[in-house]
């Protein structure tokens, strides 16, 4: 697989609803837990650390060949949060339906309707190092723009804060694909942004899906 | 899925306040409760705060509940009906499959700026509905829903007196940035079920 196709999945450019989640950002702020730069870059280190290893993990093995059925009920076992289960999927639906007008002829037939985010980047993606690196990438640079358009804050403080983190993101993927090879997925977690997610979902007035 | 063997999809844009929630629950009104030749509908609305459009439909019972689905657009409407169309694509197709006898989905957009137009991966045809309120100038700003969309409404025409909107210069500017395509004065407070729009809706399911 060409790295074209890791750019075309990272950079958000395939239509897969991403602008409509912000993996927590809206809620954090909503309790006061963000309210600027530092903060947000906090809230992302955290995001990588688990759920992005977690999504890497998956990709790679996605990517790799791994069984799609074990690995969509692999995903269900790491995402204790309902919406955040019904988060990954409805982007992992949208991904899916880029990614099979995308790349017709090496498209799986057993993904099924609604599969996890992180399994669709890596059948996107294809390739497994690469796949666990946008996977990675993905689980931050969402909420990174979300955080943007909620509050306000500076963009080019925002980018350098991802930048900031490119070098985490290199070794969360570097250590997804590790695990992957030796036939283990990452189960790391953060709860606090579990239980963001379920607060998020239980609020009347949000801008952002999840 | 062919045009054909699929419901047709109508957007309805414009900017915040001009109408076009009403708007959506005049044609419900006009279109689905018609005795004589109901038409099978059902609504998509993208909002800033999430479900406040699809409540208001739900609390003036234009349509069973189900038949209305509101999509989240995360601080971006125009990305979510233009942009990024998945998260509408969903909501339509999940109707359809609930629905199979459907002719029409609405799909109204959130509340935006002149350059918010539906994506033709989306809709089939556009609405935009302005209003006299937000100025006569509006018209002549132009923009892709003023210019480009498959029928202009002029909203609320009752408040112009109001508001010292000249509906003559719209008129003018929208015939002027339109080239041909068609424009209907409305108000629905004189006519709730704004039936020169309806029968827009018909001719186009018609064709």
């Amino acid at each position: 697989m060409t790295s074209a196709a890791l750019l075309l999945v990272a950079a958000g450019q395939l239509p897969a609803a991403g602008h409509a989640h912000s993996g927590g950002v809206e809620a954090a702020l909503s309790a006061g837990l963000v309210d600027d730069v530092d903060g947000l870059a906090a809230l992302l280190g955290a995001r990588l650390a688990g759920a992005g290893l977690v999504a890497a993990g998956i990709a790679a093995a996605a990517a790799g060949g791994w069984d799609l059925a074990r690995l969509d009920s692999e995903a269900d076992a790491r995402l204790p949060s309902p919406a955040q289960r019904s988060a990954s999927r409805a982007q992992g639906r949208a991904l899916a339906r880029a990614g099979a007008r995308a790349w017709p002829q090496r498209w799986p037939t057993d993904l099924g309707a609604a599969p996890h985010h992180p399994v669709v980047v890596g059948v996107c993606v294809g390739d497994p190092v690469q796949a666990a690196l946008a996977a990675a990438y993905l689980s931050i640079s969402g909420p990174a723009a979300a955080a943007i358009r909620l509050i306000g804050l500076d963009p080019l403080a925002v980018g350098a804060v991802l930048a900031g983190l490119a070098p985490q993101v290199d070794s969360v993927a570097g250590g997804a694909c590790t695990a992957v090879q030796a036939g283990r997925l990452p189960d790391d977690a953060a709860p606090w942004l579990d239980v963001l997610a379920e607060q998020h979902a239980r609020r009347e007035v949000t801008l952002f899906a999840s | 899925m062919p045009r054909d063997e699929r419901p047709y999809r109508i957007g309805v844009g414009g900017p915040v306040g001009s109408g076009k929630t009403a708007l959506v629950a005049a044609l419900c009104r006009a279109l689905a409760d018609d005795a004589d030749d109901p038409v099978d509908l059902a609504v998509v609305t993208n909002d800033i705060y999430t479900t406040e459009d699809a409540d208001f439909l739900r609390r003036h019972a234009v349509l069973p509940d189900p038949r209305i689905r509101a999509v989240a657009t995360g601080c971006c409407p125009h990305t979510a009906i233009r942009d990024d169309i998945s998260a509408n694509l969903d909501a339509v197709e999940s109707l359809e499959a609930a629905f199979p006898g459907l002719d029409l989905v609405l799909i109204e957009s959130g509340g935006d700026n002149l350059t918010a137009t539906f994506s033709s991966g989306l809709a089939d045809a556009q609405i935009f509905v302005l209003d006299v309120a937000g100025g006569d100038k509006v018209a002549r700003k132009g923009g892709p829903g003023v210019s480009r969309s498959d029928l202009l409404v002029v909203n609320k025409t009752d408040l112009a007196p109001m508001v010292g909107a000249d509906l003559s210069v719209m008129a003018r500017d929208a015939a002027a940035a339109r080239d041909g395509l068609p424009v209907l004065f409305t108000s629905l407070r004189d006519e709730p079920l704004a039936p020169a729009v309806a029968a827009w809706v018909r001719e186009r399911l018609a064709s």
